[in-house]
């Protein structure tokens, strides 16, 4: 029988600041003036009195204004998630209950650079692990912001990117055919404050067969009747 | 009507009907938790699956599955069972085996169902998720690891309770049932929850660890702490109420009961008169029964005699009181101890005469002066019932939060006679309008004309519905004015009177200061208000001890059994009277408490019939000024409306936290 000790899920769980500290900070919270016109459209999109549905879009876009606010990726403290709850006319614990069930929306502070890693079995078994050895090697620590504030790395589910795996989404983009050099030389680019290309890390057009086509090659230039060889 | 073979046996349900209903129909038991009758079909726990053809080969989850004609299910076929043991081997995963500590131990369906359904071992060797406990409140208990997220807290606080506090927060195996930002849960149903929950995920908390459910002797009884009358299970061990439990009546109180209902009880063993007192050089000094009657027959009161009911009383004890006052020769009775003073001429003006199950297909409704979540909070359910079909409320008072959509027009009586056009325009077109008088708005002089006025202007009366509607407050008073417990000018003619001698019914609502003349004999079970202002105190039953007849607010008679017996000298409230009656050498018509029932319901037939009282509709003629100005409050503190629920020290925390906000500190377990 295995040890009985703290789920590994609630170790790695990041600490989310202090209610009252939170809403002495954001119950101020507002939309600045072109997210307002933003949430206009959005709710727009819904019949009247389905304004629930905006949700999702309008806590994104608050998530958005956050990490405006912090030069972070944002965040969604309480009195925001509330504001925007109390814009749509819906209980708090509805949009609670939203913004906890995706992991998309972040319920504690993030760095500048949200590094999420797979780790679901296609990129476990293409090398996730390295990639997690190189945020290690610089420092990075599962639920935790570095010191400096840039890097927070979180170990997701499957991003539906496995014909590049490994793969790590930082912020909105995706990074694919990552090794533990080249996950290594993308967190210092980032630190360095460049904006590396996303998409494959090696020579390969999206999630193409890696050294050009295997199959119908010969259509590449031109069409071929195949027909004639089945 | 589909028709369907459920084990062989043909049933036919109504179209619309789930499989689930269709084989209970059938008189199979299907296992579930998730489903409940009365709340919205959520098909998240998986154990009511059955077998069904025509359909897929694989196990269906019935709750949620429509009846169809020419369905065939199997509810104990292999497949079934299988299925369901490997639900329960799912569910049971992350379930600790803590049934021994488990307060909801006996009375479990998780427990009861694993039975059936369980395997012997578990197979389960990796780490069992553990869930932090989650503050709900003063009422509920949270054990959140043994929750198996059938949801159905959250679907009761969103439906019925219309507060939307309960959700269920993170996803998969990660999910957890919470109150928001763990606060208490500001419901004043919330302990219907525990009752709800089929594990021990929620228990109550004030009854936490006192008893287990085969040790308890179950009395069905009335609830007195509002006029609903909701029919209530008293759970009793040796001497004492252990807990309060409402049972199904569908006319009454459907499944649910108030915070109070449930928590007032362990005020019942506080604060409790268990031996006479007798005012002397004043001060109250405890006595004898002897010494209290002489002091009684001392005041020499001669005809000068009246009584005066408080809220909780039961008819017996009004119908003693008042053949004693009869036969020392005076008519003097209220039941009215704040001082209302309404015309009672037609009983049926006062009545809540849509009847409880009635107001909820109501399609227009106008609120006049109530608070309806506090003073009736499961006619409240009701009326948040009939506004999901599509009823509108409009209200007039004090602006409160009524769980429901409420236009408020203000708080002023002088809107009886200008109602907005739109108003009257919705009740001229609505099949079936009704007004809700609430007792606040009984007091200022002309209202209750002003009211009954408005049957004509809102068309409240039509063929087979009559939407004047009268809420009461208190438990005992539609049978005080059955028996005759007021005065034309309410309390104020018989302090113009100055009675010598005035006996107080459990009564700790009145301004005693008026009664300083008089003679003070406080018949009751709590020591508050009334008990401090008398001048004998004569220890009564409180409801739990005593049999006692009830009517609530829409006339329905009903009766409650003794649960326990009063403390110490204390005695059922009747066989006070009589034996007083004795030492002032008076008859009273009746020696055992079968003879008492008989003579009232000889003076009052409809006390002597359970059911709904036959009350026909007469309109009182009456007049009065327009009235003007604004309706107060009857309730200031839902949790502390009378002495019993005043000595309870859950309902005092109840007060303290969810309405004047107060933090408590949990003690760590």
């Amino acid at each position: 029988m295995l040890s009985r000790g703290v789920h590994p899920l609630m170790a790695e769980a990041a600490h989310i600041p202090d209610e009252a500290e939170t809403r002495a900070r954001w119950g101020g919270f507002a939309w600045t003036a072109e997210n307002a016109d933003r949430a206009k459209v959005v709710i727009a999109r819904y019949p009247a009195g389905r304004q629930h549905s905006a949700i999702l879009p309008l806590l994104d876009l608050a998530q958005r204004q956050v990490g405006a606010e912090t030069q972070t990726q944002g965040w969604l403290p309480v009195p925001v998630i509330e504001y925007v709850a109390a814009q749509l006319d819906m209980p708090y614990i509805r949009a609670f209950e939203v913004a906890t069930f995706y992991t998309m929306f972040n319920l504690a502070p993030v760095g500048r650079y949200h590094v999420q890693v797979c780790g679901t079995t296609p990129c476990m078994l293409r090398g996730s692990d390295d990639v997690l050895d190189a945020c290690y090697k610089k420092g990075l620590k599962k639920g935790h912001t570095t010191p400096d504030g840039l890097f927070t790395l979180t170990e997701v589910e499957c991003l539906g990117a496995c014909a590049n795996a490994p793969m790590v989404q930082i912020n909105d983009d995706n990074y694919e055919d990552l090794t533990f050099d080249s996950t290594t030389a993308l967190l210092e680019a980032l630190a360095r404050g460049e904006t590396p290309k996303p998409g494959p890390q090696i020579a390969r057009q999206t999630s193409c067969p890696e050294g050009g086509p295997t199959s119908l090659a010969e259509m590449v230039d031109a069409n071929v009747d195949y027909r004639s060889r089945w | 009507m589909p028709k369907l073979t459920v084990d062989g046996i043909e049933v036919e349900v109504p179209a619309g009907a789930t499989v689930l209903q269709a084989c209970e129909a059938a008189g199979k038991e299907i296992p579930r938790f998730c489903y409940h009758e009365r709340l919205s079909i959520a098909g998240n726990c998986r154990m009511c699956l059955v077998e069904v053809k025509p359909g897929p080969p694989k196990p269906q989850a019935s709750c949620a599955l429509p009846a169809a004609d020419g369905q065939e299910i199997q509810t104990m076929s292999p497949m079934v069972k299988k299925a369901r043991e490997g639900v329960m081997e799912f569910l049971l995963i992350n379930h600790p085996l803590d049934c021994p500590i488990c307060d909801q131990g006996g009375e479990c369906d998780l427990q009861d169902q694993s039975v059936a359904y369980g395997r012997g071992q578990s197979r389960f060797h990796e780490n069992k998720r553990a869930v932090t406990e989650k503050y709900m409140g003063p009422i509920v208990k949270t054990v959140m690891t043994r929750c198996i997220q059938c949801t159905r807290c959250v679907r009761f606080a969103e439906e019925v309770a219309g507060v939307e506090e309960i959700g269920a927060i993170g996803r998969g195996e990660n999910m957890q049932i919470t109150s928001y930002l763990e606060k208490a849960i500001t419901s004043e149903l919330s302990g219907n929850v525990v009752d709800l929950c089929p594990v021990g995920a929620l228990t109550s908390k004030p009854y936490a660890f006192e008893a287990r459910p085969w040790e308890l002797k179950k009395t069905p009884a009335i609830d007195v702490m509002d006029a609903v009358g909701t029919n209530i299970r008293l759970d009793s061990r040796g001497r004492q109420v252990l807990r309060a439990l409402p049972r199904i009546n569908d006319d009454v109180n459907e499944e649910w009961a108030s915070d109070k209902t449930r928590h007032a009880v362990d005020g019942l063993v506080r604060s409790r008169l268990d031996k006479p007192f007798v005012r002397k050089n004043g001060r109250l000094v405890a006595a004898s029964w002897d010494e209290a009657f002489a002091a009684i027959r001392a005041a020499n009161a001669g005809a000068s005699a009246a009584a005066i009911a408080g809220d909780l009383v039961d008819a017996e004890t009004m119908f003693a009181a008042k053949a004693l006052v009869r036969a020392m020769g005076s008519t003097m009775l209220e039941g009215r101890q704040t001082g209302l003073a309404y015309d009672v001429s037609s009983l049926s003006a006062v009545n809540f005469n849509t009847t409880i199950a009635g107001i909820e297909t109501a399609d227009a409704i106008l609120i006049l002066g109530s608070n309806v979540r506090w003073e009736a909070p499961l006619v409240n359910t009701r009326i948040r019932k009939a506004v999901k079909r599509g009823a509108r409320v409009w209200a007039i008072g004090p602006e409160v939060d009524l769980t429901y959509k409420v236009t408020w027009l203000g708080n002023d009586l002088s809107l009886l006679g200008d109602l907005p056009k739109e108003l009257v325009e919705a009740f001229g077109k609505a099949q079936r309008p009704a007004l809700i008088v609430g007792g606040a708005a009984l007091k200022p002089e002309g209202a209750q004309a002003a009211s009954l006025g408005l049957i004509d202007t809102l068309g409240l009366i039509r063929d087979g519905w009559n939407g004047y509607n009268v809420l009461h407050f208190s438990a005992a008073r539609m049978a005080g004015l059955m028996l005759g417990y007021a005065q034309a000018g309410g309390i104020a003619d018989i302090v113009a009177q100055a009675p010598r001698l005035v006996f107080f019914l459990a009564a700790d609502e009145v301004d005693f200061s008026r009664f300083e003349q008089s003679f003070k004999v406080y018949v009751g079970h709590h020591g508050d208000a009334g008990a401090a202002a008398a001048d004998v105190v004569l220890p009564g039953a409180a409801y739990t001890e005593k049999s006692g007849t009830w009517v609530n607010l829409e006339g329905r008679v009903q009766r409650g059994e003794r649960a326990v017996f009063a403390p110490g000298d204390a005695r059922e409230d009747w066989t006070i009277f009589r034996a007083l009656a004795d030492v002032l050498g008076l008859t009273l018509g009746f020696d055992t408490f079968e003879q008492l029932r008989a003579a009232m319901a000889r003076e009052v037939p409809a006390l002597g019939q359970l059911g709904l009282a036959d009350i026909a509709w007469q309109r009182p003629s009456l007049s009065g000024p327009a009235p003007t100005g604004p309706i107060g409050a009857a309730i200031k503190d839902f949790y502390l409306t009378n002495a019993i629920c005043r000595a309870s020290p859950t309902m005092q925390r109840c007060s303290a936290e969810i309405l004047h906000g107060e933090t408590f500190l949990e003690a760590a377990e």
